[in-house]
């Protein structure tokens, strides 16, 4: 996670190098990319949830599942959102591309190829809840789980911010 | 796990998931690695001391089309310069040395039956070798292989259609760095996990020998510079094949206008020197760490302040992020931010002093044995201060702009970097070949091979120092349109006869090394009388490392000479005695 962080770190670093510089323009967020915050902070709380339960020994498989749901969303709003962005006229590349609308699709694409990472991961706890695999004293997968998709929850929180104020 | 259990020769030798023999290979692609480095650079020395002559040499190993009547193509020169470079810091200072003696040394000293993951060991391995087919595959393609140089700067690499080795060449260079990331962030998690859990019962932090700090500091940068240079790279692909605009503007080939606006190139150098100023430190750390084990070994003394030691690894690796920009004085950079840069990096000298005082301090009144690899730990001392004072003058903004480019730097970045982690990697080799085959190296080769090695690598950095002074700029062709720099050729012959002699003899090591695995003398189960776990192993090679149980360690790595004790090294796994203090 912390060679990730220093991968985004670098990604976003750059933006602010190539931002002081002049020629730099300014786009609005889709409103995709909010819908998109939501979702992803409630599977983080769905994820939570499961942990609660599967403490009280119970099986939180539907919750893991919801989980799944929610990120599965989240990677249709991305894609949403960048169909807004060319309907703006902001392209990856090309004529109507800026460093700004390239280093917007880079991160954010970036950043949905680890949440397909986590939705794989998040899939593998689903099945092995489903299968009973968890218990009241060994729920290392789920945990582990949580964290990683946590840590993919905050990145974007960040990475939203940070594309909400500086491109 | 503990004993031996069937193996064939595809699990025993090729895919092994045995730290040991992951070890043996790294070292052994590293150093098949380091002979073509080297080779490189012998040839392109050639025509930087002949500018222009015919060399029957040149035509037979790059043929017709790289050395057209024996004579080297300028964009061949360009590219076999990238390739020494890349080569020898990535393949050989970087996979070869931590890549060898983190998997040799970490389980063994810390005693643990293998790695963390075995299984991510060897994809680290072999993630390493695929990097290592795809670099050397780009030295056939027809364009050549890359030649931006190792640092890659855009917008050199960025246009296909710059210079032949801009095109397929600096694809697989790319692809093949990408392959060599993923091969070392695995070996670097695998190691960094090992170190944190795996250690035996009584091998708290503050015991682990210093070879051990060190390699585990540098996963540590590993991890964290790393990604960085993939986040660079990943940039200049897309500039590179979808036509973004990252690092380019503004730029006319041939003509024609290109459409790129926007970008900035000094972004890249930005991003790149996060990673590179690091690298330097991932190359340096593990030599530094080595050198501490082979000279308390063979002084019989403590290391003198252990935890001067390791505090000042800790410094040096987390001032070496803030440091990058002394690599960009002249890239129009604030004044300002250039004399913040200064005062980083010649902060990094009072560690660096720590370090080089405490092996003196080592040494002294020590009783030394002078084997080969001491010889080559004392040589790394040598280099570490001779290429570190350069250093100092490189790291002042307003010095460096002076011979900035110029093989001033070439001269004290091959001291410092490149002469002092070869050295340390050949400490290593010397010290723990007995360990790696049960066979001793033959001294008298190795006393040749340091001293015509050490002889000769001055012989060619030091004379770089007055070219570069002289303004001589790095990465040139040829100077010979320069009346001002007429005058320096016979430095440059000095340097490429000095150059060959150093290349020789590393066939004399190569031949020691080969020739002992086979028919070297079998050495005994301790025979440098060390007190690290790794001597407590029996001679053969066993998966799991001991029979039966794993030792208990009961005092520090460093209990040489100790009054009170009958021979003058006290392994760890000795008990202390009633009223005996740890040290």
């Amino acid at each position: 996670m912390a060679s990730i962080t220093l991968f985004f770190a670098g990604l976003t670093s750059a933006v602010i190098v190539r931002s002081s510089e002049s020629g730099w323009q300014d786009i609005s967020m889709p409103r995709y990319f909010w819908y998109s915050t939501f979702v992803i902070i409630l599977g983080s709380v769905f994820l939570i949830m499961s942990k609660k339960i599967i403490k009280r020994g119970k099986n939180p498989a539907d919750y893991i599942f919801l989980t799944f749901v929610c990120g599965v969303i989240f990677a249709i709003c991305q894609f949403k959102g960048w169909s807004a962005l060319v309907d703006q006229g902001k392209f990856f590349v090309g004529e109507g591309s800026s460093p700004a609308s390239s280093f917007l699709y880079v991160i954010t694409f970036a950043h949905l190829i680890h949440v397909i990472g986590g939705l794989i991961s998040v899939f593998v706890t689903f099945t092995k809840s489903v299968n009973s695999k968890y218990s009241k004293e060994n729920y290392l997968g789920i945990e582990l789980t949580s964290i990683y998709w946590h840590f993919l929850d905050i990145l974007w929180i960040y990475l939203f911010a940070f594309l909400l104020y500086i491109i | 796990m503990s004993d031996h259990h069937n193996e064939t020769f595809l699990s025993k030798y090729i895919f092994s998931l045995d730290h040991k023999m992951i070890a043996k290979q790294f070292l052994i692609t590293g150093m098949f690695m380091g002979v073509v480095g080297m080779l490189m650079s012998i040839l392109f020395r050639l025509q930087l001391s002949n500018p222009g002559e015919s060399f029957a040499v040149l035509e037979w190993f790059l043929g017709e089309k790289w050395a057209p009547d024996g004579v080297l193509d300028p964009n061949m020169y360009l590219a076999l310069v990238t390739m020494h470079g890349t080569i020898l810091i990535f393949w050989v200072l970087t996979a070869g040395l931590t890549g060898t003696f983190a998997n040799f040394l970490i389980p063994l000293q810390i005693g643990a039956r293998d790695m963390a993951s075995g299984f991510i060991n060897m994809l680290s391995y072999w993630f390493f070798f695929a990097a290592t087919i795809v670099l050397l595959t780009s030295l056939f393609v027809e364009t050549g292989p890359a030649a931006a140089g190792w640092t890659i700067y855009p917008p050199l690499s960025a246009l296909p259609q710059a210079i032949p080795g801009s095109g397929l060449g600096q694809d697989l260079w790319l692809i093949a760095m990408t392959l060599f990331i993923v091969s070392s962030l695995l070996g670097g998690l695998n190691y960094i996990v090992t170190i944190l859990n795996l250690r035996t019962k009584g091998m708290s932090m503050t015991r682990l020998p210093l070879v051990m700090w060190a390699l585990f500091i540098v996963a540590i940068l590993g991890v964290l510079s790393f990604p960085v240079l993939l986040s660079a790279s990943l940039l200049l692909v897309f500039d590179r094949t979808f036509g973004t605009s990252f690092y380019l503007s503004d730029i006319v080939i041939a003509g024609e206008a290109l459409h790129h606006t926007g970008g900035s190139p000094i972004l890249f150098e930005h991003l790149f020197w996060f990673l590179g100023h690091p690298e330097v430190y991932i190359i340096l750390l593990p030599a530094l760490g080595i050198v501490s084990e082979v000279i308390s070994v063979n002084s019989r003394k403590p290391i003198f302040g252990y935890k001067a030691m390791v505090i000042s690894l800790m410094a040096i690796a987390f001032l070496s992020f803030i440091v990058w920009g002394h690599h960009m004085f002249i890239t129009g950079m604030d004044p300002f931010l250039g004399s913040v840069f200064t005062f980083t990096t010649l902060l990094i000298a009072i560690p660096s002093a720590v370090k080089v005082f405490n092996y003196l301090a080592t040494l002294w009144r020590g009783s030394i044995r002078f084997t080969p690899a001491m010889l080559f730990a004392i040589g790394f001392v040598s280099t570490f201060i001779t290429g570190g004072l350069t250093g100092i003058v490189l790291g002042d903004s307003a010095l460096d702009i002076n011979v900035h480019d110029t093989y001033f730097v070439v001269g004290h970045f091959h001291i410092v970097m490149g002469l002092s982690a070869i050295y340390g990697m050949f400490a290593g080799v010397y010290h723990w070949f007995p360990k790696m085959y049960g066979k001793m190296m033959n001294k008298k080769l190795g006393y040749i091979h340091f001293w015509v090695t050490f002889i000769s690598a001055y012989g060619v950095f030091f004379p770089m120092h007055f070219l570069g002074l002289a303004g001589l700029p790095r990465r040139y062709y040829s100077n010979t349109a320069f009346p001002m720099f007429e005058g320096l050729t016979n430095i440059n012959e000095i340097i490429t006869f000095f150059a060959i002699v150093g290349g020789i003899v590393q066939v004399l090591f190569i031949f020691n090394f080969f020739y002992s695995i086979f028919y070297g003398t079998k050495a005994s189960k301790n025979p440098w009388g060390s007190t690290t776990l790794e001597w407590t192993t029996p001679i053969e090679r066993i998966h799991g490392n001991w029979p039966g149980e794993i030792p208990t360690v009961r005092r520090w790595a460093y209990d040489y000479s100790k009054p009170g004790h009958d021979t003058d090294f006290v392994p760890q796994t000795e008990p202390l005695k009633e009223g005996e203090e740890e040290h």
